[in-house]
């Protein structure tokens, strides 16, 4: 209601209007916008120049300024104040977006430019033992049999639980239990993962009197933080399911638990890959409670049971802590490695849900 | 719903079969799914328990006042340690990274909304869920080695024409812009993604209706956005804005690799001094004893308390805003 009145109020306010008979008010031509940009550009890069600003980023803050100014002061002149207004908004929403793919691109741009300098068959087919630190050479080989495998128990733990939670949320729950469960699912989201690191480490000073040194404590803190996710996407992915079939499937007399696992699971298992792939792509990239429970080693060490670990993540933060070039080289080639691992995650996972998406008519 | 409205009242149409038929198969898979939910229920509840088990012995022999000693020397002897740099260095690095996050993700939402072409606008959105999969870590390696470098340029025009405003002044102009301020930029960049997706979600559900109606009365596209867009999705924003400060709070590794840490609680944000309190802990981990990792359970269970409320609160917010958007659909 009051949304209405006070849009309404510019209109009377602007009673001379009505003077000149023309239906429409003047307005800039289509091209005004870039005319403006590419003055303020040039006048941006002459103020930068002449006053010696060595620093691009200012060159183009000024000019963005002058933008800004210069088109809400012709605007105002040529359109009106509340035109004026909307072009400002406009440029500053543009603005920002262009704000923000500035770092990401350049993220992405950096991490290839410099990860595929060393990245070759032999980075990843062999380990960093016998390598020393500031020596070029050795590779992820150790690290990436530690991801799998720690990710792998996680979601061996994680994915169920997960799933049947979801379940009980969307079919049998109701009354407080349901409500706490949805409520902590969501909390749990929030909860940082080096909080999941030290939870397991005190279990296990408390159990064992000891630090774990295991990739299985870390795939345990790992299962924390993939627990919520995977129940919010497989509820989200259950509740699309129309109530129809399970009615359909109910009538012919057919028990719950069978409807569930025979008719619901299966129309609704492409957006549940989905959401179970998405979450092992966020966990794969978790490196602080890697770093708490796993340590982290040169040799290949394929038990996750026992024995010190590595992976990709914690071994791309200890080449980085060895504070030298090749080690820098080794942790951007590694960094590429895993972007290229969640990012191949992602895209199948996306795949999947448009593919099985379930259709309708 | 209609599914689940019959069984209560079975009684009034087929009076026969009153007593519902309950399979074993039925109970096992019932057991077992609500098994899960209360699993799900006891490990929040273990997190804080153990937590809070560890971190009262670590307090109770603490030889400083935990909540306003700087230092943290928990493996010495006797044990000093406090997380008032650390509260401090979490608080200011979330702020900065919030007032640049913040308008910057709503801007975006609005611009795949209602400012990109309509064919652009799914791709960008495509784009920025991508990023948000992003690991930390690779964040963190191209703050300390690409933007670390890069930000000095503008420390030191800070520093020059800001300095009088005591926030932006630098003891040491030339010194490695490892503070508090680039920290926060890093984490503006990395919780972006996140408030930007709940955020166009929000602004996705404004009524059509109130929009088309601003439209009919004449607005312009910025009088429709603040007229009948914000006013709508304004705690909806303030929950996303709530979720990525949550995030910051608890981000450890990109901090870790960028911040150059001691115990300082400085005003400058532009020293490279202070801490975290997920970066003390990776950091201080690797030397710390028995007792020194105690300390930083302590320390960590401070965290999680904060992150808790934090996120409670941004989701109490939203569900309120779900029934109320429901009420009105």
């Amino acid at each position: 209601m009051s949304d209405t009145t006070t849009a309404a109020k510019p209109a009377p306010e602007s009673p001379r209007a009505p003077a000149s008979p023309a239906l429409a008010t003047r307005r800039l031509p289509r091209w005004a916008p870039l005319a403006i940009a590419a003055g303020a550009i040039a006048v941006g890069c002459g103020i930068g120049a002449g006053a010696g600003f060595t620093s691009q980023i200012q060159w183009g803050l000024i000019s963005l300024v002058l933008f800004v100014a210069g088109s809400y002061a012709i605007t105002a002149q040529v359109e009106g104040r509340r035109q004026a207004k909307d072009r400002v908004a406009t440029s500053l929403v543009w603005a920002s977006f262009i704000l923000a793919v500035i770092p990401l691109y350049s993220l992405v741009q950096t991490t290839i430019s410099k990860g595929v300098k060393v990245l070759d068959i032999n980075f990843l087919t062999h380990s960093m033992n016998n390598v020393l630190t500031i020596d070029p050479g050795g590779g992820v080989y150790h690290a990436i049999i530690g991801t799998l495998e720690q990710v792998g128990i996680a979601t061996a733990i994680a994915a169920p639980l997960g799933i049947l939670t979801a379940i009980y949320l969307v079919e049998y729950g109701k009354g407080a239990l349901a409500k706490w469960v949805t409520f902590f699912v969501d909390v749990m989201t929030g909860v940082p993962s080096i909080v999941a690191g030290l939870f397991i480490l005190s279990v296990w000073f408390v159990a064992f009197n000891k630090a774990p040194q295991s990739g299985f404590a870390g795939s345990l803190a790992l299962t924390i933080l993939m627990l919520p996710v995977v129940v919010r996407s497989t509820e989200e992915m259950l509740k699309l399911v129309p109530n129809e079939l399970r009615e359909a499937s109910l009538a012919l007399g057919i028990p719950k638990w069978r409807t569930i696992v025979k008719v619901v699971i299966p129309t609704a298992v492409g957006g549940i890959t989905t959401g179970v792939m998405l979450a092992i792509a966020r966990i794969s990239g978790e490196s602080a409670p890697i770093a708490l429970l796993v340590f982290g080693t040169n040799i290949i060490n394929t038990d996750p049971f026992s024995g010190p670990q590595s992976s990709l993540p914690y071994y791309i933060y200890q080449q980085y802590g060895n504070g030298n070039q090749p080690s820098y080289d080794r942790a951007w080639a590694a960094a590429l490695v895993l972007i290229a691992f969640v990012m191949i995650l992602n895209l199948v996972a996306r795949g999947i849900a448009r593919w099985k998406a379930p259709k309708y008519r | 719903m209609t599914t689940t409205a019959p069984p209560p009242t079975p009684t009034t149409p087929p009076p026969a079969n009153a007593p519902t038929v309950t399979r074993p198969g039925d109970r096992i898979f019932a057991g077992l799914s609500r098994g899960s939910g209360i699993v799900l229920l006891v490990v929040m509840a273990a997190i804080a328990v153990f937590l809070t088990v560890r971190a009262v012995n670590a307090i109770s022999k603490d030889h400083g006042n935990f909540l306003t000693t700087f230092e943290w020397n928990a493996s010495a002897n006797p044990p000093v340690f406090g997380v008032a740099v650390l509260a401090y260095g979490t608080v200011v690095s979330s702020v900065i990274a919030m007032a640049i996050a913040v308008p910057i993700a709503v801007g975006i939402a609005l611009f795949v909304t209602h400012y990109a072409p309509r064919r652009l606008g799914g791709p960008i959105a495509y784009v920025i869920d991508l990023l948000a999969a992003v690991p930390s870590i690779i964040y963190g390696l191209w703050g300390a080695l690409f933007l670390v470098p890069h930000l000095l340029g503008l420390n030191l025009w800070l520093n020059e024409y800001f300095g009088w405003t005591v926030i932006f002044e630098k003891e040491n102009p030339d010194s490695a812009a490892r503070s508090l301020f680039t920290v926060g930029i890093l984490l503006a960049i990395m919780i972006l993604p996140i408030i930007t997706n709940v955020s166009r979600e929000v602004i996705r559900q404004v009524p059509k209706m109130h929009e088309e109606a601003a439209i009919a009365l004449g607005a312009t596209r910025w009088e429709v956005i603040r007229l009948s867009v914000l006013p709508f999705a304004r705690s909806g924003i303030i929950s996303a804005s709530m979720l990525g400060l949550g995030r910051a709070l608890g981000e450890t590794m990109a901090v870790a690799t960028v911040l150059s840490a001691s115990p300082v609680l400085s005003a400058h944000i532009l020293d490279p001094v202070g801490g975290t309190f997920s970066q003390n802990i990776v950091a201080k981990f690797g030397e710390a004893n028995e007792f020194g990792r105690d300390a930083l359970i302590a320390s960590g269970l401070v965290l999680f308390v904060i992150t808790l409320l934090v996120n409670g609160a941004a989701r109490i917010i939203i569900q309120r805003r779900k029934e109320y958007s429901g009420a009105n659909a």
